[in-house]
């Protein structure tokens, strides 16, 4: 090896080293508006609405000292109302928009008719059209007066839809719908066809092809797109308010009460519930996480 | 021919007829509504709801919003993606998850947030009446809130779009002397243009559309703080359904031509499809 | 102009790309880093480039320190694998990127730039290729254009990584004897990256033998065959 002899240079300067540590330009300033803007928009405005649950009352046992009054609201018979109302209806519509969403991925991606582009396209719809706008819609065609198709139900079966669970059932399965066929959409399309030859050709029927080979291919697709429909429906507010009439009770959604709170200057009331609405949307994104890693480790195996 | 795998014209024929149904029910039926509601009494009367001052000061205040969050959140997206696709640093995982959680949240707590911030009551209440300045009912409160809920959406599309790209061209263009200045505008802007358009109009429906965060902070006040769609509800408590419906329309017009922009991105492969991009993800 | 590293160390991870790698390169030599894939050459390339910071040594152009200087700063003709030619602007404007990014004051007028890629041009044999763009040209012509633009500002050093890897063995024949060719006549002081003994040992004054981040071995191609220094060297060269 060349023997290299420089006693002219400086040694090495750890200090100095450490300065310049990247390659490509702009570090320090792109990550540092990312985190500012994060923290400023995102972080600390979620961490006041943590801490304003917090305020300290004498008459709880040990730990609900410290947030007494949120308890109380978050336990509330109105409030308990409201989640059933919330997370019951957003889990019926996730699984509606489960079946039919599958149905839709399955045809836009296996049969050829025409117009099926334009198919495709309107499945966004539900994401690209304000909610409100979907509101008023959807109660224009099922209100009992009126309605485009509401009015006849209430004349000839005596069905109410609007200001029932009902129309929110219909609501939150007009926002759900894309979430179930944009997930399972590029795992069917990606369905080895000759995984299912394999099966044709071993004397499976088509039937047992589907059960045996098909569903279980596209089963974490679907459970993700399905809990990704839930978790939107469960903070789901512009769509619903509309159809549902708000009753308490009744037809009160979770985000709903939190806004009447608002309203009766309730803060510590709305931000228990804001909590409680936030670890359901972690206890929900973390299931969908769960699903992938398994999903993705079994792909590996 | 017939081969295996195809599904039998029993099969074939039912799923397609449960599919158009439900689509027809639950996306056609409610966007013909729309459109018939607001035209049915004639193009004149149309106008003439349109131009009336409350519709026309919720427009204005609607286009004022967005024409302020579009811009940060794109900003934002850019100087995102930039830092989490060209480095590697501790956190980014992490820092890429949290980017998402706009996306996870109930809409309402984006406005519920800053109404305990800046609320009468309020973390920052007192201070602000002392000092009276309006943040909540008023427009900044508005901005806030809709920045929220849009706040991932350029990012996220950008995100795996430049990871796809990587650093070579950068770092080319570094060897050749080029400054960070240079090397953005010259060499990675023309790469994600089209993928920075991408986000900015669905970051853009977002905003326009966005009802539950703004329904919290902006209190209600005709001709002041109702956008659009806050407007779109008042009428209809109001019993003004010629109004809301023809507000709504203008609304439905933004999502068609939202629409049709990404379609045609997408087709032409300009902007990466977020949902095969990173499938299982979360979408808008 | 002379390069030389001194005691280089780089780890990705744990795992150590280069450990205490010293090497001087003379004026006008062109030598090649040969050896395994993941022997650390690439990443010895890259640091001598700016595109990657030791975590220990020091490299020095002529007498310069210019460890702490950033690629750009640099400027050293750097000839990527893959090209990294921009997608999205033509030949020409390729060719032409390194003067137009230069600071106002030492920035050539349009004419210059003109002059300067069209002599570029035909260096390499691309006359009236001006307009096209990346992905309408060959993989050899890519490869041509991509050290037409690394030679377009002037560099003091050129470094090539992989340059002929992704190329079929034609064109990997005539671009060898091209730059051959190119080097005796300019006598730019070049360092290539290979994993093809052949093309080490055909093109090059010096060959380093690399392997786990260490060099095993430097001298000419003769002085290698006939005195190979270790087991490594032996059975890599196969004598």
């Amino acid at each position: 090896m060349e023997a290299l002899s420089s006693p002219s240079l400086p040694a090495s300067r750890p200090s100095a080293r450490r300065r310049r540590r990247h390659i490509l330009p702009g570090f320090h300033l792109t990550l540092g508006f990312t985190l500012f803007y994060l923290t400023a928009l995102v972080l600390l405005p979620l961490l006041a609405l943590v801490l304003k649950t917090i305020v300290p009352t004498t008459d709880y046992p040990t730990f609900f000292k410290l947030v007494g009054h949120v308890y109380d609201v978050a336990t509330d018979v109105r409030s308990l109302d409201s989640y059933r109302l919330s997370f019951g209806i957003s889990f019926i519509a996730a699984l509606i928009n489960g079946i039919f969403g599958f149905i839709a991925a399955w045809a836009l991606t296996r049969y050829a008719f025409p117009g099926k582009k334009i198919i495709d396209a309107l499945v966004d719809l539900p994401f690209a059209m304000p909610t409100s706008v979907a509101g008023l819609a959807l109660t224009q065609i099922f209100s009992t007066h009126g309605g485009y198709i509401g009015q006849t139900l209430f004349n000839w079966f005596g069905w109410r839809i609007d200001y029932t669970a009902w129309g929110i059932l219909i609501a939150l399965t007009f926002i759900g719908f894309p979430f179930v066929v944009r997930t399972v959409q590029p795992v069917v399309a990606d369905l080895a066809v000759e995984v299912e030859e394999a099966a044709a050709c071993l004397g499976a029927n088509r039937w047992q092809t589907f059960w045996r080979v098909i569903v279980p291919a596209v089963r974490p697709a679907l459970l993700t797109g399905v809990m990704l429909a839930f978790g939107r429906g469960v903070g789901e507010y512009g769509s619903i308010v509309f159809i549902s009439g708000n009753m308490p009770y009744l037809t009160e959604i979770t985000p709903h009460l939190i806004i009447m709170k608002l309203e009766e200057f309730d803060y510590v009331g709305a931000a228990g519930l804001g909590v409680v609405m936030l670890l359901m949307s972690l206890l929900i994104v973390g299931t969908v996480n769960l699903v992938q890693y398994f999903a993705s480790r079994r792909r590996m195996a | 021919m017939r081969r295996v795998t195809n599904d039998g014209w029993f099969a074939r024929y039912s799923l397609l007829g449960i599919m158009f149904a439900f689509i027809g029910l639950f996306l056609v039926f409610p966007v013909c509504v729309v459109l018939i509601e607001a035209l049915h009494a004639g193009w004149g009367f149309y106008l003439s709801t349109l131009q009336s001052i409350h519709s026309w000061t919720a427009i204005r205040l609607t286009l004022l919003v967005a024409l302020a969050v579009v811009p940060l959140n794109t900003l934002f997206g850019i100087c995102a993606a930039w830092s989490v696709t060209h480095f590697q640093f501790r956190g980014k995982a992490v820092l890429i998850s949290l980017i998402e959680i706009p996306l996870w949240v109930s809409p309402v707590i984006g406005g519920l947030v800053f109404a305990l911030i800046f609320g009468r009551q309020g973390w920052l209440g007192p201070w602000l009446e002392t000092h009276q300045t309006q943040i909540l009912f008023a427009y900044p409160g508005i901005v806030l809130a809709t920045a929220f809920v849009t706040f991932p959406f350029v990012a996220r599309g950008l995100i795996p779009l430049m990871q796809s790209q990587g650093s070579a061209e950068e770092e080319a263009a570094l060897t050749l002397g080029a400054n960070g200045w240079q090397l953005f505008w010259r060499v990675t802007f023309p790469k994600i243009k089209w993928g920075v358009l991408y986000g900015m109009i669905l970051c853009n429906a977002r905003a326009m559309g966005e009802f539950g965060a703004v329904s919290v902070v902006a209190g209600n006040i005709e001709d002041r703080t109702n956008t659009m769609p806050l407007q779109i509800e008042q009428d209809y408590l109001n019993f003004g359904l010629p109004q809301a419906f023809s507000l709504a329309s203008l609304l439905l017009l933004l999502a068609v031509i939202t629409l049709i922009i990404k379609v045609v991105l997408e087709w032409y492969r300009l902007a990466p499809n977020i949902v095969r991009a990173n499938p299982g993800k979360t979408i808008l | 102009m002379s390069v030389a590293v001194q005691h280089i160390s780089k780890k990705f991870g744990a795992f150590p790309a280069l450990n205490d790698v010293s090497l001087k390169v003379r004026t006008g030599e062109l030598l090649a880093l040969l050896g395994p894939s993941g022997s650390g050459k690439t990443t010895l390339l890259r640091v001598i480039a700016g595109l990657e910071i030791p975590d220990d040594g020091q490299v020095l152009f002529e007498e310069e320190d210019v460890t702490e200087k950033s690629a750009y700063e640099r400027r050293a003709g750097f000839v990527f694998q893959h090209y990294a030619l921009f997608q999205h602007m033509n030949v020409f404007e390729n060719i032409a990127f390194g003067l137009r990014v230069l600071p106002r004051k030492k920035r050539p007028d349009a004419a210059k730039i003109l002059a300067r890629v069209t002599e570029l041009l035909g260096l390499i044999q691309l006359d009236g290729y001006e307009k096209r763009l990346p992905s309408q040209l060959s993989g050899g012509q890519r490869q041509r254009v991509a050290l037409a633009r690394a030679l377009a500002i002037e560099p003091r050093v050129l470094l090539l990584d992989e340059p002929f890897g992704a190329l079929d063995a034609k064109v990997r024949k005539d671009l060898r004897k091209w730059l051959r060719h190119f080097h005796d006549q300019t006598h730019l002081t070049s360092l290539f990256v290979t994993h093809d003994q052949d093309e080490a040992f055909e093109l090059a004054d010096r060959v380093v033998i690399f392997n786990q981040g260490q060099i095993q071995q430097i001298g000419a191609p003769c002085e290698l065959r006939e005195n190979p220094q270790n087991d490594f060297v032996r059975e890599f060269l196969e004598v």
